[in-house]
């Protein structure tokens, strides 16, 4: 029989749920299957499939490099350019994926929405493990790209893990915001590619962000991506590649903030989801 | 054990209907012009603020102050018309939307199955489908390995596990979505109208299969069907809705015996089938065993159905009710003619009228829904008023020495022939 104590369940205008975060534990394997599902379904019915995932950011590389490096002509330090424009593309790719996936995501699996309870969190969530996946895969290619340029990175690579969790924190606490909005407000199903396109050229993919005038540096750091590029590139590039710590601090305080409030926002949403989507 | 599992106190939910009703009141930049020019409007001092957003919302109650208890091991019908108020219930005990006031209480893992296959990825293999439904119904892992055979050989579906869903048929489809679901081990099954879909023998064992759960298991389960037989044969208890209130709680029959004579079922009368009618003539009301509504018991033995039409003509007509039985295919069973049988309908003179026919209905008539379609009409001549499917009549049909109830949409047809 039932042991009252450990299941009893109160349900009360207004409440917010007091075992959330037990819960979301409680349902991590649904976390799983939702990305496994999605990266299953993705690539059925093409023909090259999990390839698509390494494509994209490889063209862009490579025309990047072409523009910025090799017509520009703007600075690369002792990198190759292609690994400069390569080891910001990783991170964007990740960030950009994550936001249009999630953006959709909750929309996309309405019909689970209004049919089943599970901590809706694990939806948005899902979608950026989906684009965690294949940003695994484009980092394969980074490797090859070494070898074929013999570039041997410093011990500072280790630290790669770092800036992952720092862009999987962005990505997260943007895709809250989006899912959410996105259930009551359809406009951010437009907003969201312009944001992804927007931000690839206001971020420092295509160039170093040392080409940007030092004065205007902090404010540059507005943009949360920037620290996690920078990062990114002290960390695979080594050498002369530098963070600019004051920057660095003030994306990363960025994000956390964003990753808060969406939090926030989305927990207060969520309860009328399903009466709204 | 008779110790309370769900306390259910001053349930109301509200929603807000939006008059325009229009998808693009939801628009963000709708939104943004609006409160523009309100602000606007403001800043102006001008007092007609409220008519730049002359968006008329009107309060719904979809429930309205419902308290019940539902105690360990029951299992409770929730029976009601169309927006009575059941699948709100449904979805705030599950948690998947929130009530407006009120509280529950519940002590038990819930477990909700309100509709069949959510989540089923049509493009996922049978095997992949079952961890992914079980994963969203709350199962782990490892209780899905554990089950999985069990799943498979309740779903009948071995052969095709590694096929597509997308490519089973739609019956393979349902029976693979209730079993993963069957298969939980919550302490409160809460199932919806799900059983509608699927052929009658796999109905039988979805009924069977959650008897089960109940009756072997101790578990509660709440079920929600317009089907009443299967309400009658599952449940012990029953909770009646209408429009958002509770009407009764009590035991099955008395329940379903409120439900089909009271207002919980005002939606439809039988007057509201009338799809022809005469310019002369005017219907007040319409009843079948003295009842204006359209679904009629039939138990399984004697039956008579009396059919009441209460009117008003401008002329003299002859007219004679006649009806039809008709089966859910709109296939002709069983005609009626009071006309045709004493030769000569009467002449009804201008005026009120009253018209009553009593017909007598074979016995054992088989478990099935059956329509009662009613005219007036003079024989032969002309039909002044037409009413098709009237009236649902469900026989609860007979059952025999081998305790098997005979069924229409097992082939049996609609009548079970005695010995002579």
């Amino acid at each position: 029989m039932s042991n009252p104590t450990s299941h009893r369940l109160l349900i009360e205008a207004g409440r917010t749920e007091r075992h959330y975060w037990k819960d979301l534990w409680r349902y991590r394997e649904l976390l799983y299957f939702l990305s496994w599902r999605d990266i299953l379904v993705r690539y059925k019915q093409t023909v090259i499939g999990v390839a698509w995932s390494v494509i994209r950011p490889v063209l862009t590389m490579i025309v990047f490099t072409v523009i910025f490096g090799k017509l520009a002509k703007f600075p690369s330090g002792n990198a190759p350019y292609a690994i400069l424009v390569y080891a910001a593309m990783l991170p964007w790719q990740f960030f950009a994926n994550a936001l249009s996936e999630s953006s959709n995501s909750l929309i996309s699996n309405a019909n689970m929405i209004s049919k089943v309870y599970f901590p809706r969190l694990i939806v948005p969530c899902s979608a950026v493990v989906v684009s965690l996946v294949d940003f695994l895969i484009s980092f394969a290619v980074l490797a090859v790209l070494m070898v074929w340029y013999q570039f041997i990175p410093e011990w500072r690579i280790v630290t790669v893990p770092l800036f992952l969790a720092l862009a999987l924190l962005a990505s997260i606490g943007f895709s809250l915001w989006l899912s959410a909005l996105n259930v009551k407000y359809r406009d951010f199903r437009y907003i969201v590619p312009f944001i992804v396109q927007f931000g690839l050229y206001v971020s420092p993919v295509g160039f170093s962000s040392n080409v940007v005038p030092g004065k205007w540096r902090l404010l540059y750091s507005l943009n949360p991506m920037v620290g996690v590029i920078d990062g990114f590139r002290w960390a695979i590039l080594g050498g002369d590649a530098q963070i600019y710590w004051p920057g660095f601090l003030l994306s990363t305080g960025l994000t956390l903030l964003i990753l808060y409030g969406g939090i926030r926002y989305f927990r207060k949403t969520e309860r009328i989801f399903a009466d709204i989507i | 054990m008779s110790d309370t599992i769900i306390k259910v106190e001053n349930l109301s939910k509200k929603y807000l209907l939006s008059h325009l009703a229009d998808k693009r009141e939801q628009l963000f930049s709708r939104l943004l012009v609006n409160k523009i020019k309100d602000v606007g409007a403001r800043l102006a001092g001008s007092i007609k603020r409220n008519t730049v957003q002359a968006q008329t919302t009107e309060e719904f109650w979809a429930l309205k102050d419902v308290s019940f208890e539902i105690k360990q091991g029951d299992r409770v019908g929730i029976i009601g018309r169309n927006g009575a108020g059941k699948s709100t219930l449904l979805k705030i005990l599950s948690r998947i939307t929130e009530p407006t006031k009120g509280r529950i209480t519940i002590d038990g893992r819930v477990a909700s199955l309100l509709e069949v296959g959510t989540g089923f990825h049509s493009e996922l293999s049978g095997r992949e489908n079952i961890y992914l439904n079980g994963a969203i119904l709350g199962m782990s892992r490892e209780e899905i390995k554990r089950k999985f055979d069990e799943i498979v050989a309740f779903a009948e579906v071995e052969k095709f596990l590694d096929t597509p869903v997308k490519r089973y048929s739609s019956g393979m489809y349902v029976r693979l979505a209730f079993a993963v679901a069957a298969h939980l081990e919550p302490e409160i099954l809460i199932v919806d109208e799900v059983l509608a879909v699927g052929d009658m023998q796999f109905q039988k064992k979805c009924l069977g299969k959650m008897e089960d759960v109940s009756t072997k298991e101790g578990r509660t389960v709440l079920f929600v069907s317009h089907n009443m037989p299967a309400i009658r044969q599952l449940c012990k208890t029953g909770i009646v809705l209408g429009s958002g209130s509770l009407i009764m709680q009590g035991n099955t029959a008395d329940c379903i015996d409120i439900y089909s004579h009271s207002d919980a079922r005002k939606a439809a009368t039988i007057v509201s089938h009338i799809t022809k009618l005469n310019s002369n003539i005017r219907i007040d009301q319409v009843t079948v065993n003295g009842n204006a509504f359209d679904e009629v018991t039939l138990p399984s033995c004697c039956n008579e159905l009396e059919i009441e039409v209460l009117g008003e003509i401008l002329m003299p007509l002859r007219m004679e009710i006649e009806a039809k039985i008709v089966d859910i295919y709109d296939m002709p069973l069983a005609f009626f003619s009071p006309g045709h049988n004493q030769g000569k309908a009467d002449l009804c003179p201008p005026g009120h009228f009253h018209l009553k026919r009593k017909m007598s209905l074979p016995p054992n008539i088989n478990q099935g829904e059956y329509y009662l379609n009613i005219c007036l009409a003079e024989p032969n001549v002309v039909v002044f008023v037409d009413m098709p499917r009237a009236a649902k009549l469900l026989a609860e049909g007979v059952t025999t020495k081998t305790g098997r109830t005979i069924e229409y949409a097992r082939g049996a047809g609609w009548l079970f022939l005695p010995e002579s």
